[in-house]
């Protein structure tokens, strides 16, 4: 996975959403998700008890995967006012069991462009500057090279 | 609970009055409803008023102010899209109950052009930088997941544009009441895939009302009564992806299995349906949902025009929300004036020979459903 900002600067920079982590020097930025401790459910957000075993035994952060296949799509032509279209809007898969709402960027939006279960990767940009000075970084997801980029070391592509 | 009926139905043209106040135009059509039950609002035991973009602002104690404040109890709903049929059940159930005999139900909206795009740009906003929340895409994903699991066509979903079109021509109080043609759908300006504008319900301003009485009322009365043969109402349980992509699914099957039970008949006995096609995408997973055709087969069911008026299970002969118009807080109350005015048959050019048993479906996101049967 690629931090894709231009070199870091001294600015601080914000995760557009408390479940995008930056991560620490050498790291890559991340996703967490909080599992129930009782029935392994994941959620996105924190929640006072599990929505879906109905217990209170606690959540743990769990790191998931920045690989996924794309589960659905829609292309967005229309949107609100100052929002640049078209995009595509996704519903990504991760193989944790816990699927994200992301934008597919570095594809075509066009349906013969976008196979169900096409494999996908998360990249991290930034999306705008905050009041407080902070740069917002957001994440995405793009199809995964089949050339080069990350997965050229992965032996089965090679 | 007792046995329900409904003794009078009233609605406004769906469309645009910017310069009416929204409790005006509840007030026109709970005048229509208690005037078709042939009772006056000094009857009226209980007050149960839908409207979801004013749902802080006192609606229903608004209506009584245009039209006779008799210091009834009032209950104000907001449930979404299924804030009207929510408001339906309220009344049906304080009926159903024994807390009153007489009780309106009464759905409005003003929602001028703002519509279900969204207020406007925030800065803070995510919309198209984590996908996105617009309702033309979220069931445009619904719908594409359909094609990825049964193969189902762009086509598919623009043939039910044409059919609710083509059936609000025959509706005097639909928004809009211009046929459009496959191609005219397919060409449209894209609003989300696979949803082009005619697939897209257009915004409005709109009212509904229903008079729900008890058998003792009803057996009192010279009008023509409805049986409210069941009411149900559901919330979204949990489900895998839920999370990311609002299942519309799960809570509509749900909610129709615990209807068919309660009203003890099946899809097969129904006349009509009047579902919940906010996008001409939700409508075709709805007849899955609702047990109009098999699993996987509701492509095939569009091909063969089962749900045409004249076909074998005629759906939103309204016009549906996609031309008759998506007032939130109306819809629920405007489906049931639907199949109610079609069960007493009155409902002249658009009458469905001999309509016994009628279905009334509405999904709220976030998620509420309502489903109501009504036999004759």
């Amino acid at each position: 996975m690629t931090q894709e900002t231009p070199e870091r600067t001294v600015r601080p920079q914000r995760p557009i959403v408390p479940f995008l982590r930056l991560g620490g020097e050498g790291e890559e930025p991340y996703l967490v998700a909080r599992k129930c401790k009782n029935c392994g459910a994941l959620y996105w957000g924190t929640r006072v008890a599990c929505a879906r075993c109905r217990q209170s035994s606690g959540f743990e952060e769990v790191k998931v995967s920045d690989r996924g296949t794309l589960w659905t799509y829609s292309i967005v032509h229309q949107s609100m006012p100052g929002i640049p279209v078209p995009y595509v809007a996704a519903i990504v898969d991760l193989p944790e069991g816990i699927s994200v709402r992301c934008t597919l960027v570095d594809v075509e939006p066009d349906p013969a462009k976008l196979p169900f279960g096409m494999p996908v990767e998360m990249v991290t940009r930034k999306v705008r500057e905050d009041k407080e000075g902070n740069d917002v970084i957001a994440f995405f997801f793009r199809p995964v090279a089949k050339n080069g980029g990350a997965l050229a070391q992965r032996p089965e592509e090679s | 609970m007792r046995d329900v009926y409904v003794l009078g139905v009233g609605m406004i043209k769906f469309g645009r009055y910017p310069e009416r106040d929204v409790a005006e135009l509840a007030a026109e059509a709970a005048l229509l409803a208690l005037k078709d039950a042939d009772l006056t609002i000094d009857d009226v035991q209980l007050l149960a008023s839908g409207n979801l973009f004013q749902a802080h602002a006192m609606v229903g104690q608004r209506i009584l102010q245009q039209i006779g404040q008799t210091g009834i109890p009032v209950i104000n709903v907001a449930n979404a899209c299924a804030t009207g049929s929510t408001a339906f059940r309220e009344a049906y159930l304080a009926v159903a109950s024994g807390e009153c005999e007489i009780a309106l139900a009464v759905g409005s909206e003003q929602m001028g052009k703002a519509g279900l795009l969204g207020a406007g740009e925030r800065r803070e906003s995510v919309e198209g930088i984590l996908g996105s929340g617009l309702m033309p895409a979220v069931f445009g994903q619904a719908g594409v997941e359909h094609m990825r699991k049964y193969g189902t066509k762009m086509e598919h979903f623009a043939k039910i544009s044409v059919k609710n079109h083509k059936h609000s021509v025959k509706n005097p109080l639909s928004q809009y009441r211009v046929e459009v043609t496959l191609e005219d759908v397919l060409k449209a300006r894209m609003v989300a895939y696979p949803n082009t504008l005619y697939m897209c319900c257009p915004t409005g301003d709109g009212a509904a009302a229903a008079v729900v009485v008890s058998e003792d009322v009803r057996k009192k009365s010279n009008r023509k009564a409805v049986k409210v043969a069941c009411s149900v109402l559901t919330s979204d349980p949990w489900t895998e992806r839920d999370l990311t992509l609002p299942d519309v699914n799960t809570l509509t099957r749900n909610a129709a299995r615990k209807a068919y039970e309660k009203a003890g008949i099946g899809p097969n006995d129904l006349d009509l349906v009047e579902l919940h096609d906010c996008f001409a995408t939700a409508e075709l997973l709805h007849y899955e949902n609702l047990g109009l055709c098999a699993e996987g087969e509701a492509a095939r069911a569009v091909d063969e025009g089962w749900f045409e008026w004249g076909g074998r299970l005629p759906v939103n002969v309204s016009g549906g929300l996609l031309s008759k118009g998506h007032p939130l807080g109306a819809t629920g109350v405007a489906n049931i004036y639907e199949i109610v005015t079609q069960l007493r048959g009155e409902a002249q050019e658009r009458q469905v020979e001999g309509a016994k048993a009628g279905l009334a479906h509405v999904i709220g996101l976030g998620s509420a459903c309502t489903i109501h049967i009504f036999t004759v």
